[in-house]
């Protein structure tokens, strides 16, 4: 019922969600049940890939609802995102036990080789599944708390908005990378075993895994509908267009940008935790500005406001990358900052917007937005 | 005999007080911290207070020990030459901008600087900008939705619906604004005059007691600002309302009192001929 009303007028969300059913289907079938030497099996490298891409996904999910929505540019969000798969390794960290190479019970590895004798504080708790998934979204909600806090009350927005978010991310690689801030420094953390008392490397984990990313990704689909749809929604893209406009007409504007830059970071910190078991590792890299700013770019590519759009860009413009990296590794950066120059001369609501022009014409309501109606009138 | 007179002296310095005092005075660590729950205290007249207000942006005074009040439910005119702080003393009632000197209270015991703007529209002060500025993106039915009073925190938003009183109130203005036949268009795709209409609408579903209007006819054609004028003389009566307007004609078909700015303090306030004949104000407006 309530997925009826959250996707009616939404036709990308609604092929998106029958897309995402049918891999959870289709993906496990072609893996676990076609022997390898079909041409149909598919491999455990590509369901790994098409499961890194759902979490980017839904990254590039949280972004949308702040940027697209609320005119907010994060250039700092993959923050969220390596925090959230942070918190995923250490609890995968603790899961190693004994089975480290200096075999001790209590410290990981990295931390025996610094000869530090017992856990640091922040790190108690992680052996619980539990305790690990709440900071999973804690962590990253509550960084997003106090520094939208700060920026939001001090009005700072636009680009100044946008530096300090970078600035941001960029702070948390410098102290990641520290050996001393116990995260396990420039090699992170990695050489995981099991999750769940599943071994990680197992081909059943991994299908595990896939559909949790699945599932995790239509959830973070549904829930963002039910936001941008109601009210709040409509007062959200309301400070968007017209901030005084709303805040003359009664509403705490700081109150909403704040509310939404931590939803949006909670659901970066859960795409950050299904990625870290599925890649292996997570090191400071995660948290290179670069990686902030490439996700700007699957959004813009992919079509601002549309949640869909963010979804497409994710995923068409991963795709390319890995095509491109294993062809011409180092020119991948410039064809990302071209394509990031064409889509906004060219394309200004990306590859949905291109999709969608030939229905904008017959129902000229729509064009002239681009944005879901709402259709809740009185009779 | 000799009681009497001595009881008499300060009755007669209380009166003198109050004379110049529009306003009842009490120290301001007594004051509780303003609160819209209770009615409006109009019961010496005015709804709006402006004492002595001065706002100076780098040393330049855009208003200057300004003064004005204004009576529940009276529809004022402000005219002013360009520059005379007339869109400033809005941003000062509305707390846009605090200023460096001066008191602004809403009916009696409202002081307004100690709130924060959301406060303020909330508590019943609506405000419809110089440029006229409606949610583009947003149809024309959900922009008066969303200006409606009720409860407009983060948390309510997410689970709001409309009840039917909302919905006839929603109509009601859409009707009184003559926006009925495009309530489900674009706001962005209106006409201007109809952009202006549809922002006095917003500021209507606040059910404001003062409504500040900035140049509301500018732009419009002829036969718009007729019905610009109608609709706000309308609205006088049940809301205190404040139009600031260089449309001489328009102010003519509309005023009762018109207060003249100028240099950020008011040069002249009265009827429109009064103020026609102030040789002050005809300096001032020749003189340019
Ligand atoms: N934020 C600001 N910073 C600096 N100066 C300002 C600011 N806002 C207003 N001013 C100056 O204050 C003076 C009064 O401006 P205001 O907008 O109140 O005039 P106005 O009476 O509304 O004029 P108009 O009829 O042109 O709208 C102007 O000289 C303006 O340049
Ligand atoms: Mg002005």
């Amino acid at each position: 019922m309530l997925i009826r009303r959250l996707l009616e007028n939404d036709r990308g969300g609604q092929i998106v969600l029958l897309v995402l059913l049918a891999l959870l289907v289709v993906v496990p079938l072609l893996s676990l049940g076609v022997s390898d030497t079909s041409v149909w099996h598919l491999s455990t490298y590509n369901v790994t890939l098409l499961g890194k891409y759902l979490c980017y996904a839904l990254l590039a999910l949280s972004l949308d609802l702040i940027w697209g929505y609320c005119g907010i540019l994060s250039l700092g969000h993959g923050a969220f995102f390596a925090l959230g798969g942070y918190c995923m390794g250490m609890y995968l960290m603790r899961q190693i036990g004994d089975r480290g190479v200096y075999g001790n019970p209590e410290l990981p590895d990295f931390m025996v080789f610094l000869n530090w004798d017992h856990l640091p504080w922040y790190w108690h708790g992680f052996d619980m599944f539990w305790f690990a998934m709440l900071m999973v979204v804690l962590v990253p909600g509550l960084l997003a708390l106090v520094f939208g806090w700060l920026a939001f009350r001090s009005r700072v927005t636009g680009v100044y908005l946008s530096i300090i978010t970078q600035a941001l991310t960029y702070a948390l690689l410098l102290t990641f990378f520290r050996n001393e801030a116990g995260f396990g420094g420039n090699n992170g953390l990695t050489d995981f075993k099991d999750i769940l008392g599943f071994p990680v490397q197992a081909d059943t984990t991994r299908i595990g895994l896939f559909i949790a990313s699945v599932l995790a990704l239509m959830l973070g689909y549904l829930l963002c509908r039910l936001v941008v749809t109601s009210r709040l929604g409509r007062v959200i893209v309301a400070i968007r267009d017209a901030e005084s406009r709303t805040r003359f007409s009664g509403y705490q504007v700081e109150h909403f940008k704040l509310w939404l830059f931590v939803l949006s970071a909670m659901l970066a910190g859960i795409a950050g935790a299904l990625f870290v078991p599925q890649v292996g590792i997570i090191n400071p890299g995660e948290f290179s500005p670069l990686n902030s700013i490439e996700l700007v770019v699957w959004v813009a590519v992919g079509g601002r406001a549309t949640l869909f759009g963010a979804i497409a860009g994710a995923f068409s413009v991963n795709y390319a990358k890995t095509w491109f990296t294993s062809l011409y590794p180092e020119a991948w950066l410039f064809a990302l900052g071209a394509l990031f120059v064409l889509v906004t001369l060219f394309l200004p609501k990306g590859l949905v917007g291109l999709a969608g022009q030939r229905k904008w014409r017959r129902t000229p309501k729509a064009a002239l937005s681009g944005l879901p109606q709402q259709q809740e009138y009185a009779s | 005999m000799s009681m009497s007179s001595v009881l008499e002296k300060p009755a007669s310095l209380l009166e003198r007080a109050r004379a110049s005092y529009p306003r009842d005075r009490v120290f301001e660590f007594m004051q509780p911290r303003p609160a819209f729950d209770q009615p409006v205290d109009t019961r010496k007249g005015p709804i709006l207070y402006v004492e002595g207000v001065s706002v100076s942006f780098d040393g330049f005074k855009a208003l200057n020990n300004l003064s004005l009040y204004i009576n529940d439910g009276e529809l004022r005119c402000i005219i002013g030459p360009n520059g005379a702080g007339k869109t400033t003393m809005m941003d000062v009632i509305t707390g846009k901008t605090r200023p460096d000197q001066g008191q602004v209270y809403f009916g009696q015991t409202i002081n307004l600087l100690a709130l924060q703007e959301h406060e303020i529209a909330r508590g019943g002060i609506g405000r419809k900008f110089q440029k006229p500025t409606v949610l583009e993106t947003l149809s024309v039915y959900d922009n008066l939705e969303l200006a409606m009073a009720s409860n407009k925190g983060v948390w309510s938003c997410l689970l709001h619906t409309l009840n039917g009183e909302q919905r006839d109130r929603i109509a009601e203005v859409l009707h009184l604004i003559r926006l009925t036949a495009q309530a489900r268009q674009q706001a962005g795709a209106l006409s201007h005059g109809q952009k202006q209409w549809l922002e006095i609408g917003m500021l209507l579903m606040q059910n404001p007691r003062i409504l500040l209007v900035d140049e509301p006819v500018a732009g419009m054609t002829g036969e718009e600002t007729e019905r610009t004028a109608e609709l706000l003389t309308s609205l006088a009566g049940r809301h205190a309302v404040i139009v600031v307007e260089h449309d001489m004609a328009f102010v003519r078909s509309i005023a009762r009192t018109v207060t003249v700015l100028h240099q950020g303090s008011v040069l002249a306030e009265g009827s429109m001929d009064k103020i026609q004949n102030d040789p002050k104000v005809i300096e001032v407006y020749l003189g340019e």
